[in-house]
């Protein structure tokens, strides 16, 4: 033994293989390798898919401007406009106390473990399947589509204002909590002060999300432009569904540039 | 000074002393940070508690207004035992009882006059704190506060905005806001530099003073324990090894405290 580290000492290893990882690797190329083969994924079909395509856009040039058209896209639009605002402003009002429930270091374990249990099931299901389910509830038009929202708001900013007030500094709560401050007191003292500027940083960012999420809630029966981009599909109206994608897309970009303007306004 | 301690009516015949019995703090079961201390405090002037880090100082203050909870013992203050307090009866006993921050514990994203008001709270109604609509006359007694304190001008502006040593000039107006029956002070110099220490701690000592309420400070700085209290008491080790005014301190009892004499040269 001695002799081996007179001789040639061993060399040092500084990044020992990781074999569980590199197996890890090979599986899941694997996997991708035979899913693919199973779905029927051919080359061929992508080529076709790229002939579709191009026929698809050159029909959707020019876009449709007709007053009739730009009629159902106002109504269409103002509805979504509604629907995000109205979502936007409810999920703000009850995500604050539910995420003040949720916050384990302000509420009693058992009530934060019950809040972060009902904000993880409305996190669970992407906003356009909560919207289906809301439809079969209460039937197409836009109130399926606010609450549908209005659950995806609810599970972001509840969270969000978990974890704020999780974070935020105890000695200033601590503060306020000695000079026998009732809870609400407190919260309103001691706790909203240190929250409130990234909260509504959070909302400004809900708002943004709404407005893209209320086009897509349409398009399963919730109401606003998706219904309007929906009829329009099925109608083969191909210029017109890039007049609604362009009105969309300008939308989408004012309301990014209002919720920064709001998070900077509030920093 | 200000005519309205009309919370208070008869302050002259209110006993504000403290008697703490065989208090006793495990934060882990079985390891006590307090070992059975008992101390009485009288119902004024100051009283500072010594001792090193780690000793059970801050615990003992802050078993006092039940910012932790003792595992046993009594805590007698105004006829009650706050160590058995709960809910509602904590909070009004709370409020009672100010309390000054190593760190000042500023909200630091409201204003200063905010800050002052929040002593308030225990007395005003809680859409009166969201609307900010607190009586005027506890608004004109924040502002007396803040002009005695040299602070009148920063009023509206953010406390994060202030320096250490006027942070805990609006720490203590705070504490004052409550219009106190005792005051605690948790280390209240020791995040400042020497010159402003010695401020901070005449400007507890007199307003103090002034209303006859009793103060009990935990403190590093053993020149100015001596300088301002009334009486010295030393601990170590979870118990209390000295307590007599600051001249009987003499250096046996501070290696007693502090253990080691190498220091004391």
């Amino acid at each position: 033994m001695s002799d081996t580290t007179l001789s040639s000492p061993p060399r040092r290893v500084a990044f020992p293989p990781n074999w569980p990882a590199r197996i890890g690797f090979i599986l899941l190329a694997l996997y991708v390798v035979y899913a693919g083969s199973i779905l029927d994924i051919t080359w061929e079909r992508f080529v076709a898919g790229f002939g579709h395509g191009a026929r698809f856009i050159s029909r959707m040039f020019p876009p449709n401007f007709a007053p009739d058209k730009l009629e159902l896209l106002y109504s269409g639009m103002l509805e979504s406009l509604q629907i995000a605002i109205i979502a936007t402003v409810v999920g703000v009002l009850m995500s604050l106390p539910l995420g003040l429930a949720a916050a384990r270091n302000l509420a009693p374990l058992p009530l934060a473990w019950a809040s972060r249990a009902l904000i993880a099931l409305f996190r669970t299901f992407h906003p356009v399947i909560v919207a289906i389910l809301f439809v079969k509830a209460v039937g197409f038009g836009a109130l399926a589509g606010m609450l549908a929202l209005i659950v995806a708001s609810l599970g972001f900013l509840s969270k969000l204002v978990a974890e704020a007030v999780e974070e935020m500094s105890m000695k200033q709560v601590e503060a306020v909590r000695a000079t026998g401050a009732p809870f609400l007191s407190l919260v309103i003292m001691g706790v909203m002060p240190q929250v409130m500027a990234r909260f509504i940083g959070f909302s400004a960012y809900q708002l943004d999300s709404n407005l893209r999420n209320s086009a897509l809630v349409g398009l399963v029966g919730g109401g606003g432009i998706g219904a309007t981009l929906f009829t329009a599909f099925q109608r083969f109206d191909y210029d017109f569904v890039l007049t609604i994608v362009l009105a969309i897309i300008a939308v989408v970009m004012v309301g990014e540039i209002v919720s920064g303007w709001m998070r900077r306004l509030f920093q | 000074m200000d005519a309205s301690s009309t919370v208070v009516p008869a302050a002259a015949g209110l006993d504000r002393s403290l008697v703490i019995r065989n208090l006793r703090k495990e934060y882990r079961a079985g390891q006590a940070v307090l070992k059975d201390v008992s101390l009485t405090v009288a119902g004024r002037g100051m009283t500072a508690i010594i001792g090193p880090s780690g000793t059970g100082k801050s615990t003992l203050i802050r078993c006092i207004n039940r910012l932790v909870d003792p595992t046993a013992g009594e805590i007698l203050f105004r006829g009650q035992d706050l160590a058995r307090l709960n809910g509602r009866e904590l909070r009004m006993a709370r409020r009672r009882i100010g309390m000054v921050f190593q760190e000042y514990n500023l909200v630091e994203r409201l204003s200063v006059i905010e800050n002052v008001l929040s002593g308030r709270l225990g007395y005003v109604a809680v859409w009166r704190a969201w609307l900010r609509k607190f009586p005027a006359r506890d608004v004109d007694r924040a502002f007396q506060l803040l002009d005695a304190a040299g602070l009148g001008e920063f009023a509206t502006q953010r406390a994060d905005q202030l320096s250490g040593g006027q942070r805990q000039r609006v720490g203590i107006a705070r504490a004052l806001m409550q219009e106190p029956d005792l005051v605690l002070a948790d280390e209240p110099t020791s995040s400042l530099d020497p010159k402003t220490s010695v401020e901070i701690m005449e400007l507890i000592a007199s307003r103090a003073a002034e209303r006859e309420i009793p103060v009990i400070v935990n403190i590093h700085n053993v020149e100015l324990a001596r300088r301002f209290a009334d009486r010295i008491v030393g601990m170590s080790k979870g118990e209390i090894v000295f307590d007599g005014p600051p001249q009987a301190l003499e250096d046996r009892h501070l290696m007693e405290i502090y253990g080691g004499e190498g220091w004391l040269e």
